[in-house]
């Protein structure tokens, strides 16, 4: 795993679910045969409502229109960001769409779950409101064994919140992968 | 130490005699359930990790209902009930409920129940957020995504970290106009959609005790709509009664000690409550349906795991009967069996089919329907600026169809109040 994360921020409200993050209407796509996994790329966060994307401006698509992977790598959100359904589709659309990491207040538990077990992006939490500071288009660096965020744009580092019980498992990419590496997949 | 349900419940499945609040532990699971959405994709998972003729951990503990894109010309979401059919078929899956023969049940919740699936004391995970419905049995339920679905395939185990429990308590007597719908949306209203996150919601006292399992299964639904892992509550003789109508598998019975530690209570006398709805656009917006009286619909919509059950609809057709609806109104019955019933259940003489049709409902197929919208030509799919009541659970932007509707979740009564005034209504107005 690469310790320095860095790309563009976006960033989003509070309450982001997974309605917004993928609608349902395009769950129908198979996440395995390449032609299809594209668009998850192309319709990742394509229910956000327009003025409430790409804040503080608003009105700035994750995805533009036609293209199947995000300029931003970094999503920075507000509390509660993945509620909603158990669908699996929504951390992997981040991925196909490029995104690396995302920096919310909170987590919905089945979201953050499906981050970490299916090593899509790595969920990080902060106890600042940088969804309120950080601008979308900032170019942001985390340092994954600082636990750090910095704002290049603005020159500030930001703490988040360690990884914790989660880390071996991101560290390994995924569920699948820690159990082997902990010999925890014998059946019985 | 004393524990709570959801403790003891998990300390069984982890061959423990107490677990602690905050700890993760390994988990033995009972059943895993899974549908047309997140099957097909589990299955890949299962089948890269574990080889191609890998076989699942244990035939009988899989259960396959597709239920969420049946009834449509979609050829994607053909193509995935084919995926499900041939994994059924390649592992000789008995559980597996195929679209289009007599086996089809419907929302897979539902059907849970309706199967002798939902057993007390026991441990389901299902790649479906509302898999905490089964709650209402006295069992652990709860939704996680293909890759842990995948991991459940191969070794029937998986890792939860205990929650800490959230127990709300309702006194008094229900009053008629007063739904489990209802008492759901008032603690929303009051902890939010983050109120009880990573946290068992455990519902307790008289009211909550004196429902039948399926407005118990509506409270325990909705505990997802506040970040709960898992809703619960503890079984009884009325519980015993519908499991043993459904199935003579053995199971356990746990109660929460009364020393047991919560995160926090909440007490509620049902006497004192209203009728309520959710106002666009998140399940946390309550409002009183008095305070929001008057609000013009174009849709009402009665239907899902939340709201499309058998006695949904016995409490739709008390105000239908003999009324016309005014709006568009669908009743999607959540699954086969509750389409049956529809036909033989009857209030003041009159079939609950009857009533519906009479009163100029539009009934449709058994599925998950409109509930998250769905391709474009499901049925009661939200257009344009629709503004909806409905008996389901989210209303996020766009969760109905089109981004610019907006949708009013509700109890039946009040969903079949408004259907006939075209109006949000309190279903008191008609009772």
């Amino acid at each position: 795993m690469e310790n320095i994360i860095q790309g563009k921020a976006y960033v989003l409200g509070k309450n982001i679910d997974t309605d917004q993050i993928i609608p349902a209407e395009h769950l129908v796509y198979s996440l395995s045969k390449p032609d299809e996994v594209k668009m998850y790329g192309k319709y990742a966060l394509s229910g956000v409502p327009l003025p409430e994307g790409g804040l503080p401006e608003g009105n700035i698509p994750f995805v533009k229109d036609g293209e199947f992977e995000s300029e931003f790598a970094i999503i920075v959100a507000g509390p509660n960001f993945g509620c909603g359904s158990s669908r699996e589709h929504a951390p992997f659309s981040l991925k196909v769409a490029g995104a690396k990491a995302i920096i919310a207040e909170s987590y919905a538990r089945i979201f953050y779950r499906n981050c970490v077990d299916g090593g899509f992006v790595i969920p990080y939490e902060t106890a600042e409101h940088l969804n309120e500071i950080v601008k979308t288009g900032d170019e942001l660096k985390i340092d994954i064994e600082a636990n750090t965020v910095e704002n290049i744009s603005t020159n500030t580092v930001y703490k988040l919140n360690p990884l914790g019980d989660v880390f071996s498992i991101v560290h390994a990419g995924g569920i699948f992968a820690y159990a082997r590496q902990e010999n925890l997949m014998a059946q019985g | 130490m004393e524990q709570t349900i959801t403790q003891k419940i998990l300390a069984r499945a982890a061959n423990r005699k107490f677990v602690d609040a905050g700890e993760n532990v390994w988990l033995n699971v009972d059943i895993l359930l899974t549908h047309d959405v997140c099957g097909p994709p589990t299955f890949d998972i299962f089948k890269e990790e574990f080889g191609p003729d890998a076989k699942v951990w244990d035939t009988e503990k899989i259960v396959v209902l597709p239920d969420h894109y049946i009834f449509t010309a979609n050829e994607h979401a053909h193509r995935n009930i084919d995926l499900l059919r041939q994994f059924a078929k390649e592992q000789n899956l008995p559980n597996y409920y195929d679209v289009g023969t007599n086996r089809y049940k419907g929302v897979c919740h539902v059907a849970l129940a309706e199967e002798g699936f939902n057993l007390p004391g026991t441990v389901l995970f299902g790649t479906d957020s509302h898999t905490c419905t089964s709650g209402a049995f006295g069992m652990f339920g709860t939704g996680i995504g293909n890759t842990d679905a995948a991991f459940i395939l191969g070794t029937g185990k998986l890792w939860e970290k205990v929650p800490e429990s959230m127990k709300f308590t309702f006194d008094g007597e229900m009053p008629e106009y007063l739904t489990a719908k209802d008492l759901i949306l008032q603690i929303l209203g009051d902890i939010g959609t983050d109120g009880a996150t990573y946290r068992a919601m455990e519902f307790d006292g008289e009211a909550v005790f004196s429902l039948p399992m399926e407005e118990r299964m509506t409270l325990t639904n909705m505990a997802i709509e506040a970040g709960g892992m898992n809703g619960i509550i503890a079984a009884d003789s009325i519980t015993e009664a519908y499991v043993k109508s459904k199935t003579s598998k053995p199971y356990e019975i746990f109660q929460s000690d009364p020393g047991a530690r919560y995160h926090s209570k909440y007490r509620y006398n049902v006497r004192e409550l209203e009728p309520v709805v959710a106002q666009p656009h998140s399940p946390e917006n309550r409002a009183t349906v008095r305070s929001v009286q008057g609000t013009k619909i174009t849709k009402s919509y009665i239907g899902s795991c939340t709201g499309g059950k058998l006695e949904d609809f016995r409490m739709a057709a008390k105000i239908l009967k003999g009324k016309k609806v005014s709006v568009l109104t669908n009743i999607v019955p959540a699954t086969v069996k509750v389409m049956q019933d529809l036909e033989c259940e009857q209030y003041q003489g009159e079939t609950l089919k009857s009533i519906f049709e009479n009163a100029g409902c539009s009934i449709a197929l058994p599925s998950c329907a409109a509930c998250l919208g769905g391709p474009a030509d499901t049925v009661g799919r939200s257009v344009d600026n629709d503004v909806v009541v409905s008996t389901t659970n989210r209303n996020f932007p766009g969760r109905m169809g089109s981004k610019h509707a907006g949708v009013y979740l509700a109890s039946p009564l009040t969903a079949a109040a408004s259907a006939v005034t075209g109006k949000l209504t309190d279903p008191r107005d008609f009772l």
